[in-house]
């Protein structure tokens, strides 16, 4: 394998401060086993990892976890990056955020907040986070444009909420949202756990797409709206990460570096730790993130593919999770061997929704049986770990 | 916004919107416009006309304070050309 080209620096830096969170969504892309992990950063190493990243040259900083705001030491998180010159984005559930830390927040320098909501009603989202805090959300909007933050709405879609498109929409500009991300579900960590009860249907996605744009031509409010594509449902893999190694930067709340918020399960690779390694170190010298920059990594038909250098293969763990190797191209991409898996899951959507309508003939074969949501619950987490059995 | 950008004229006072923000960047050795989770990589032109952008002066100002700086003459429609994109796409808004 010929040497990687050395690498630019390392523009974005997230930073998932904490694994805790008060919210269980079924769709959440932390790993399965966060409760196993333990040893949170301190106060004084997460402000090292600042220095050092931004010393490197990271400029978008996006603190998130589980719940930043879980961390009674994010206004000194936040005062220090800003005074580092950082653009901050804090992306949360809104819990925890009251008058005083927003303001103590607008104080240390926060830039912009990303609110999450997994519906447009109080019973959707409450189901789905499994906690009662539609009407708290409300309340830190009402906030977050109080105290004239930027808003993004944050809201990712799945088969249970896809339908309720317009209903979000309207809910974010009567929010007063100057951005609105809908965010169709990426199938990791959780989300991957609970795929078969997420996946919609190509009609929903369909459906949904043509509600946005509809939306779009009659909107009054400037509001730009990201409708990210579900990826199962496209005939090319996405840039993901723009190449793992090339611009973005992990570090997970026990001080892993990761080239990717998912990346931790790409297996026989090690990943550096804050606590032992230098940032520059960790970014220009560890195999974890040398080991698929540049395209040395690729296989066929990768390797030869004239569009490599604009989606770089697709996702590494995409391309784990659904063939069982991480160098195999993104079945995600219809020249892929492997991409009738992601055919098929999309076929047993579409058997589930048929019947659920009862237009499968009364067979139900296709659709398999059906397993139940599982919550992101720490409990969860550990039975699924294989812990506490 | 599309009625800023028809009223755009020599006394017209074009500011950063308050959503981005310009900032020189060492590690790539240019200016770039930071908002909500993204990044605008700028070249030098685009650069220096935002960085004159204060809200205070206005765009005869600062065409005039272009061609001081870089010692040539009739840059004109060339920064009215930019401001009109930028107000487009809401970099900038007219004070």
């Amino acid at each position: 394998m010929s040497a990687p080209p050395r690498s630019g620096p390392p523009l974005w830096l997230l930073c998932e401060l904490t694994y805790r969170c008060p919210l269980h969504c079924v769709f959440c892309y932390n790993p399965i086993d966060f409760a196993m992990q333990k040893g949170e950063l301190s106060t004084e190493e997460w402000l090292k990892v600042l220095r050092e990243a931004r010393a490197l040259g990271a400029v978008q900083l996006g603190l998130s976890g589980g719940e930043p705001l879980v961390r009674d030491d994010l206004e000194i998180l936040v005062a220090e990056a800003h005074r580092l010159g950082y653009y901050i984005n804090l992306i949360t559930s809104g819990v925890g955020l009251n008058e005083a830390r927003i303001r103590a927040l607008k104080e240390a320098g926060l830039d912009h907040i990303q609110l999450s909501f997994q519906d447009s009603t109080r019973q959707m989202n409450d189901f789905l986070s499994s906690t009662r805090t539609f009407e708290l959300k409300s309340r830190v909007a009402a906030l977050i444009k109080q105290y004239d933050f930027p808003m993004v709405l944050n809201v990712v879609l799945h088969r249970l909420n896809i339908d309720h498109v317009e209903a979000i929409l309207d809910m974010a500009d009567r929010m007063g949202a100057e951005y609105v991300e809908l965010a169709n579900t990426q199938f990791y960590g959780w989300a991957w756990h609970n795929r078969e009860q997420l996946m919609p249907t190509r009609a929903q996605v369909e459906r949904a797409e043509a509600v946005t744009q509809r939306f779009r031509e009659r909107q009054s409010r400037p509001m730009r709206i990201f409708f990210v594509v579900p990826d199962y449902f496209e005939r090319r893999p996405k840039a993901c990460m723009n190449g793992l190694g090339s611009i973005f930067l992990t570090v997970t709340a026990d001080g892993t570096a990761l080239p990717c918020h998912a990346a931790r399960m790409l297996p026989g690779l090690t990943f550096p730790n804050i606590r032992t390694a230098s940032m520059s170190e960790i970014w220009y010298d560890s195999e974890g993130f040398n080991h698929y920059r540049g395209e040395g990594w690729m296989k066929e038909p990768c390797r030869s593919c004239p569009e490599r250098g604009r989606d770089f293969g697709g996702c590494r763990c995409q391309a784990y999770l659904l063939t069982g190797d991480a160098a195999n191209a993104d079945p995600v991409c219809d020249l892929s061997p492997h991409h009738g898996r992601v055919v098929e899951a999309v076929a047993r959507a579409e058997a589930r929704a048929a019947v659920r309508a009862g237009t499968d003939g009364g067979t139900g074969a296709a659709a398999g049986a059906a397993e139940p949501l599982v919550f992101r619950t720490p409990d969860a987490s550990r039975a699924l770990s294989g812990a506490g059995r | 916004m599309n009625e800023a950008h028809g009223v755009l004229g020599g006394e017209s006072r074009p500011m950063i919107e308050r959503r981005f923000r310009l900032q020189f960047e060492p590690a790539q050795g240019t200016h770039v416009l930071l908002y909500p989770e993204g990044m605008i990589k700028l070249n030098t032109s685009a650069s220096e006309i935002l960085k004159r952008c204060d809200g205070r002066s206005t765009l005869a100002e600062i065409t005039a304070d272009l061609e001081r700086a870089f010692a040539t003459q009739g840059l004109e429609s060339q920064v009215r050309e930019f401001v009109e994109q930028a107000l487009k796409k809401q970099w900038l808004v007219l004070t």
